[in-house]
């Protein structure tokens, strides 16, 4: 039968207390290569790589917004141009075209159109552009006023008064075998408007 | 044998050397004080989070369909649902609240000096945790604040430059705000940052024992890092006292207190909401935060626009990193309030400012109030006497809304000024150039009223003020806008 040598042989003086600080294993293993010493770096070196495969797998879902944008807009019908009279301001409701099956409510998203004359509209849509709260419509005084924070646009979607820093966001639209549609799918915002 | 027994678990559990170097750890004897309580009582309001969470993540289900109605069944068919809905929610402003003191008191008796940065930095994260908490659990409150406190999220970080869109995206997690923005937000509230909070807790907690707990500072006394540690060491060796059971017993007032305190209000005042259904189409809300952002939302509309992204985008990030740096910029020196007035001036300032900004927070005055103009009559004493065209102009100002933003007689919107005595501020003139131009925050009227109506609108403005007060005139042409004033001062008599 054949005894192995101990990899390392360790010097009575060296075994002063029974806990090997870092430093002491790290002058242990360059004193001499040894078996335990490879296999320390190649343990190592093998965690590294195959924590950095994992890792890429699990940042690129967490983060994939920024590698891709995601299906975008598409056009939608918002219902038939006698829905909306000329001269007035309604408001619609769409379907977010990209739905997932528990998204409830939450898909359905309005928008306010204005029918300016025949087959000409603006179509807003219902968030400010301060902070995204839901503008109303008033009639009467021909005004969008947002709850949040009280700003104002007029009848065509011209920054009125109070905080927002433009206008209201404008869906692209047309007019398509007597429907009108609208160009949607995204939450608009400053950096990213319709 | 019942000592045997017992002998034995601690022979095997070590649970007297754990005690020793834990619980039973010394702290200086000053430290045994009302001001000390407050850390203990932040942790304590963690534990129920955490064990009322447990329980209401039982029942509720984090999809945009089903949210609304699990929270409904909570309150209302799940026995005692509502009451742990209702201890969740106190117990989270119950965190902020003992929380924001701890800090203070931190703050002002300087524990953050010499030894103890890595304690105020981690303090500094959990803080930033907490709050993270209080966002996303007001967000899992899948209603319409809930849906529209996402829509500003996104709005402010749609402010951000270049990265704007793949923020908003990786926030919403998807282009708009829909099922997977719950269950992201759910992740957060439930996982990553109760996860976060708890290991940094643990660091937290063991930096007290390592570095000791500051010991109550006495005005004059500096710190120095050449001599502190030897100083600490022998205020210990001289006066410390074992943590548990001396030390502690303020702390267990205190905690029981703050349970008393969170079971009682949540007894009292019930679960809050879930508000309206988290259902856009349903744009006659008026969205608002919970109060530990109420300041925030008062902010937003009291900056002037030209400051605003700059300033959404820049002031978080440096009153966060100076929090972080503070350690470091006033490290060693004077720990004592007596010694310190710019520290106890900002406390005061910060104080007076975020409580401001929260109580207008509460009442809005630069929302327009959105059902006044239908809601709120013309009160009688601006109608009795007036003539049929200035009866037509209070018609007008009622229809054209110009109640939502203006009060008559203490009713209507704060948005603009009051419209009591407006005939001793505006000639009429004026009157006409504001309504029809607009101007210092007021839409222009002019495409939207006839000049019939401007002629009503401005007749009834200059009614109103004080029968004794005589209404502005205009200094150009005395005689006409003073006499059109008397003339109608004369009819209401």
């Amino acid at each position: 039968m054949v005894v192995k040598e101990p990899d390392v042989v360790v010097k009575e003086s060296e075994l002063k207390s029974p806990v090997v600080t870092q430093g002491e294993l790290v002058q242990l293993v360059r004193k001499r290569p040894s078996r335990r010493a490879f296999l320390f770096r190649l343990g190592a070196a093998l965690n590294v790589v195959a924590a950095s495969l994992m890792g890429i797998p699990v940042i690129g879902f967490v983060f994939s917004s920024f590698r891709s944008k995601g299906p975008g807009e598409s056009w939608i019908g918002l219902g038939a141009l006698d829905s909306f009279p000329v001269g007035e301001t309604r408001l619609a409701t769409y379907r977010n075209p990209f739905t997932r099956p528990w998204d409830g409510p939450t898909a359905d998203i309005p928008c306010w159109v204005r029918r300016i004359e025949g087959e000409k509209f603006q179509v807003f849509a219902i968030n400010c552009t301060h902070l995204g709260c839901p503008v109303r419509w008033f009639q009467e005084s021909h005004l969008f006023m947002c709850p949040c924070h009280g700003g104002a646009f007029y009848e065509d979607g011209s920054h009125a008064s109070g905080p927002p820093p433009r206008g209201l966001y404008e869906y692209q639209y047309k007019v398509e075998r007597g429907q009108l549609q609208v160009k949607g799918g995204i939450l608009p915002t400053l950096s990213e408007p319709l | 044998m019942l000592r045997k027994i017992a002998l034995w678990i601690d022979e095997r559990l070590y649970v007297s050397k754990l005690y020793a170097s834990t619980a039973g750890h010394s702290v200086p004897a000053n430290a045994e004080s009302w001001f000390y309580v407050f850390g203990s009582g932040t942790l304590l309001c963690f534990i129920i989070q955490v064990v009322t969470g447990t329980c209401l993540a039982f029942v509720y289900t984090p999809s945009a369909t089903e949210a609304y109605t699990s929270l409904e069944y909570l309150n209302y068919q799940q026995s005692l649902g509502w009451l742990l809905r209702a201890i969740h929610n106190w117990g989270s402003t119950f965190m902020v609240g003992i929380m924001i003191l701890h800090l203070t008191q931190v703050f002002l008796f300087g524990a953050f000096k010499y030894p103890r940065e890595m304690t105020w930095i981690s303090g500094v994260v959990l803080l930033l945790c907490t709050l993270g908490m209080a966002f996303t659990g007001q967000v899992l409150r899948f209603d319409q604040d809930a849906y529209w406190g996402l829509g500003i999220g996104a709005a402010m970080m749609g402010r951000v430059p270049v990265l704007g869109p793949n923020l908003v995206h990786l926030m919403l997690a998807g282009p708009i705000i829909a099922g997977e923005t719950l269950s992201r937000f759910f992740t957060l509230h439930v996982f990553i940052i109760p996860g976060t909070i708890i290991a940094l807790v643990s660091l937290h907690l063991r930096l007290v024992l390592t570095k000791g707990i500051n010991e109550y500072p006495v005005p004059g006394k500096r710190v120095e890092k050449e001599t502190y540690a030897e100083e600490y060491e022998s205020l210990i060796k001289k006066e410390g006292v074992p943590f548990f059971p001396k030390a502690i017993s303020k702390d267990l007032v205190f905690s029981g207190l703050v349970i008393l305190g969170i079971l009682g209000c949540a007894l009292y005042f019930g679960p809050e909401g879930p508000h309206g259904v988290p259902d856009p189409t349903q744009i006659n809300t008026v969205p608002k935060p919970d109060f530990f952002f109420l300041w925030l939302y008062a902010v937003l509309a009291l900056l002037p626009d030209y400051l605003e992204t700059i300033l959404i985008l820049t002031v978080p990030v440096i009153a966060i990193g100076f929090l972080f740096a503070l350690p470091f910029i006033s490290g060693t020196g004077e720990k004592s309030a007596r010694r310190r007035p710019v520290a106890v001036l900002s406390v005061i300032v910060i104080f007076l400012a975020l409580g401001t900004f929260n109580y207008l927070g509460t009442y809005a005055p630069w929302s327009p109030k959105m059902g006044a103009w239908s809601g709120e009559a013309t009160p009688f004493k601006y109608v009795k006497g007036r003539s049929p065209l200035e009866l037509r102009g209070a018609l007008v100002l009622q229809s054209k809304q110009c109640r939502n933003c203006h009060s008559l007689d203490g009713s209507g919107g704060l948005r603009g000024p009051a419209l009591d005595g407006v005939a001793t501020r505006l000639t009429s003139d004026q009157l006409v150039r504001q309504v029809i131009q607009g101007g210092g925050n007021m839409p222009a009227y002019g495409k939207n009223l006839s000049p019939a109506e401007v002629d009503a609108i401005v007749a009834f403005m200059q009614t109103l003020h004080e029968p004794n007060d005589s209404p502005a005139r205009d200094t150009t042409a005395p005689e006409n806008s003073g006499d059109k004033g008397k003339e109608t001062a004369t009819v209401r008599r």
